[in-house]
């Protein structure tokens, strides 16, 4: 281990990460809406452009299909472009390029063709942005054969797995919450990789499992502080990709903890924690539970303006140890 | 006097059409075979479809050869198109074994998408062809992606976006004309329009008169183009394709043409009338009118062309043949192909 940890905010791991992807492969280009001169609109390029050029850090206009389009046609075509969209909520003006057209190039051309092609989709509430720009539409194109879905949690995450990303052949979707982009951790210098469809224990423990996503584990790491002092031992699975899901970590983790509850932001219904929860139902895993599973997701409605409705409609950290409570002392 | 005869022969010379002036005989006469290629194969699909050995649906493009031909005409071997739908012409127009797509629509493993595909999304990588789409308007920002590829890799490869006047009304469509046009990207987007958008006439369902009309509202030259007429198509493509080759940015040509055969198997041609379509099949059948010209400008007799048709029904008979006799995909390796196998 390095002596001094050297610390960077979730952006700026996820800069260096497309620094490095651009200084290593020519065929790594960037592209996306004021990404340029004016650095992204969460300022993630930063100054880019003036280090790779226009040429290569590609202000587009505002053309989300069109733009979607041409990364595809691009990563086809021997490019590995990186493209971004201003917010995640805008992929629904592009989902007939990802969906009908990245997902399914290569398996409609018999493996001909793959489409080397990574997308990152600033996600999210919480930044008073209201029902438009802070959606968290992850599980839409997780339900997408196809496509590859991730959702760092952590800077050293955020660049390890776009580095990853950058490296896959086939589309791979990135989800950073926009809360996360100025949260700092310990991240490596220099190229390295964290793998696609792999979770991460980030917390044992012996009385519950927590399978979260995105900043649902750094909220779910707060509670499980707080249920320490109550005596209640949580363990924490940062599910880190949505597509393929990382089976094996979950089911033992559930084994051995007997009892799980699924923390996401997205719309709870119908969301990742479903398909956790089915996937557990129809596990091995099933005989080893004491408690039926349980999910806390957001509500069921667009997200708000006001600030404190905001905060109401996603799970909130009294929300998580509220809910791990009844889960091992059984009051439903 | 001098001068008379020079320029006699000038304007003689000027009469001749561009492909008569452009190609060999023996270039010409392929354009014959690949014409009845694309119509052979055409009722060849369709008449295994009647018989049940092709399932599913297929949008048959019979009256419109000379389209697909003349705008594949001039490109290299190693520039690229996106096709449509509509594609079967486009697909062999670029090149394309036509047992190898005979086995696609078969579903057999020898098809050009291992029977994946089928007939919507038939292509044909190895030469430049990137595929039918089955979305209106799907492959016209992936051209433009491809040829923002081509720019960015310097290769001097130049993509054809094909598109149905469907197309025209579609939002990738002008979003992609917009950023081809402000990058200069080496694509030349043409609009076959066949007068429908499976049942909507293009004058109720498109608000200009031209779809090349629409090239100015993104800065690009708009060409319409007799699409039924071999020659001049291929004039237009050529004159887009240099263009694009210089770095000069894209085009947009509108090949006017017509189908004779309905959207897809389900269309009862209720839109149309049958006076309209015998019309077109009469008088303006592109292998009729390019056949003429043959026998006109001294490239092929009537027993040159018919010794053309003659090899061509042999083909496709053989195509067919090797479809059929192909084997079936195992299901058990159904799921192959939706991610790409990592070598392990």
């Amino acid at each position: 281990m390095n002596s001094a940890v050297r610390e960077l905010t979730y952006s700026q791991a996820i800069q260096e990460a497309m620094a490095i992807a651009l200084e290593s492969d020519p065929r790594v280009f960037l592209m996306g809406e004021d990404i340029g001169v004016y650095g992204g609109a969460f300022q993630v390029t930063g100054d880019l452009v003036e280090r790779f050029g226009t040429d290569r850090v590609i202000d587009m206009p505002i053309s989300e299909l069109g733009g979607a389009g041409l990364a595809v046609g691009a990563a086809m075509t021997g490019m590995r472009p990186i493209f971004e969209f201003q917010f995640s909520d805008f992929a629904t003006l592009a989902m007939e390029q990802i969906v009908n057209q990245a997902a399914k190039m290569r398996f409609m051309l018999g493996g001909e063709v793959s489409v080397p092609l990574v997308m990152r989709f600033p996600a999210g509430s919480g930044t008073g942005a209201a029902a438009q720009h802070s959606q968290s539409l992850e599980a839409w194109l997780a339900h997408v054969p196809g496509l590859k879905v991730i959702q760092p949690a952590t800077p050293h995450d955020a660049k390890g797995l776009l580095l990853a990303a950058v490296q896959d052949p086939d589309p791979v979707m990135i989800f950073e919450h926009k809360l996360l982009y100025k949260v700092k951790g310990p991240v490596p210098e220099g190229h390295y990789t964290v793998p696609i469809g792999k979770a991460e224990i980030r917390r044992t423990g012996r009385d519950a499992t927590i399978v979260a996503t995105s900043i649902m584990v750094q909220k779910s790491l707060e509670a499980a502080e707080i249920l320490q002092t109550e005596g209640i031992d949580v363990e924490i699975v940062d599910l880190r990709t949505i597509r393929p899901i990382d089976r094996e970590t979950v089911i033992n983790s559930v084994k051995k903890t007997t009892r799980l509850l699924c923390v996401y932001e997205a719309v709870k219904t119908l969301g990742i924690g479903a398909e956790i929860s089915a996937m557990v139902a129809e596990s091995e895993a099933f005989d080893y539970l004491d408690a039926p599973i349980m999910r806390l997701g957001g509500a069921d409605s667009p997200i708000p303006y006001n600030p404190e409705l905001e905060k109401a409609v996603v799970p909130q950290v009294p929300d998580i140890v509220a809910g791990i409570r009844n889960l091992v002392q059984g009051r439903r | 006097m001098k001068n008379e005869s020079k320029s006699k022969a000038k304007s003689e010379a000027a009469n001749v059409p561009f492909a008569f002036r452009a190609y060999s005989p023996e270039q010409l006469r392929d354009v014959l075979r690949k014409m009845y290629l694309i119509r052979r194969f055409e009722e060849g699909a369709e008449d295994s479809y009647t018989r049940g050995l092709i399932h599913g649906t297929m949008h048959l493009s019979i009256g419109q050869e000379a389209s697909a031909l003349g705008i594949c005409m001039p490109l290299n071997g190693d520039d690229q198109i996106t096709s449509t739908h509509r594609g079967h012409g486009h697909c062999i127009a670029k090149g394309a074994q036509v047992d190898r797509m005979f086995a696609e629509f078969f579903g057999k493993t020898t098809g050009y998408c291992k029977g994946r595909g089928g007939s919507m999304h038939i292509a044909d990588v190895s030469q430049g062809n990137l595929g039918a789409n089955g979305i209106v308007a799907g492959g016209i920002p992936i051209a433009v992606g491809a040829a923002l590829s081509a720019k960015m890799q310097k290769n001097g490869k130049v993509v054809i976006c094909f598109f149905g006047d469907g197309a025209n009304n579609e939002g990738a469509f002008h979003e992609s004309l917009n950023m081809a046009s402000i990058w200069k990207l080496p694509v030349v987007f043409v609009c076959e329009n066949n007068g429908y958008g499976m049942s909507t006439s293009t004058a109720r369902s498109t608000a200009v008169a031209n779809i090349a009309d629409r090239a100015a509202g993104y800065s690009m030259p708009g060409v319409i183009v007799d699409g039924n007429n071999f020659s001049a198509v291929a004039e237009a493509s050529s004159a887009a394709i240099e263009r694009a080759r210089r770095g000069e940015g894209p085009t947009l040509i509108e090949s006017k043409t017509y189908r004779h055969r309905g959207h897809s198997k389900s269309d009862r041609n209720r839109y149309r009338t049958k006076e309209e379509i015998d019309e077109w099949k009469e008088l303006r059948d592109p292998i009729a009118l390019f056949e003429s010209e043959l026998r006109q400008f001294g490239i092929l007799n009537d027993a040159g062309i018919e010794e053309v048709r003659a090899s061509v029904e042999k083909e496709i008979a053989d195509a067919i043949q090797f479809a059929k006799d192909s084997p079936m995909p195992n299901t058990g390796a159904v799921l192959d192909y939706v991610y790409t196998e990592l070598p392990q």
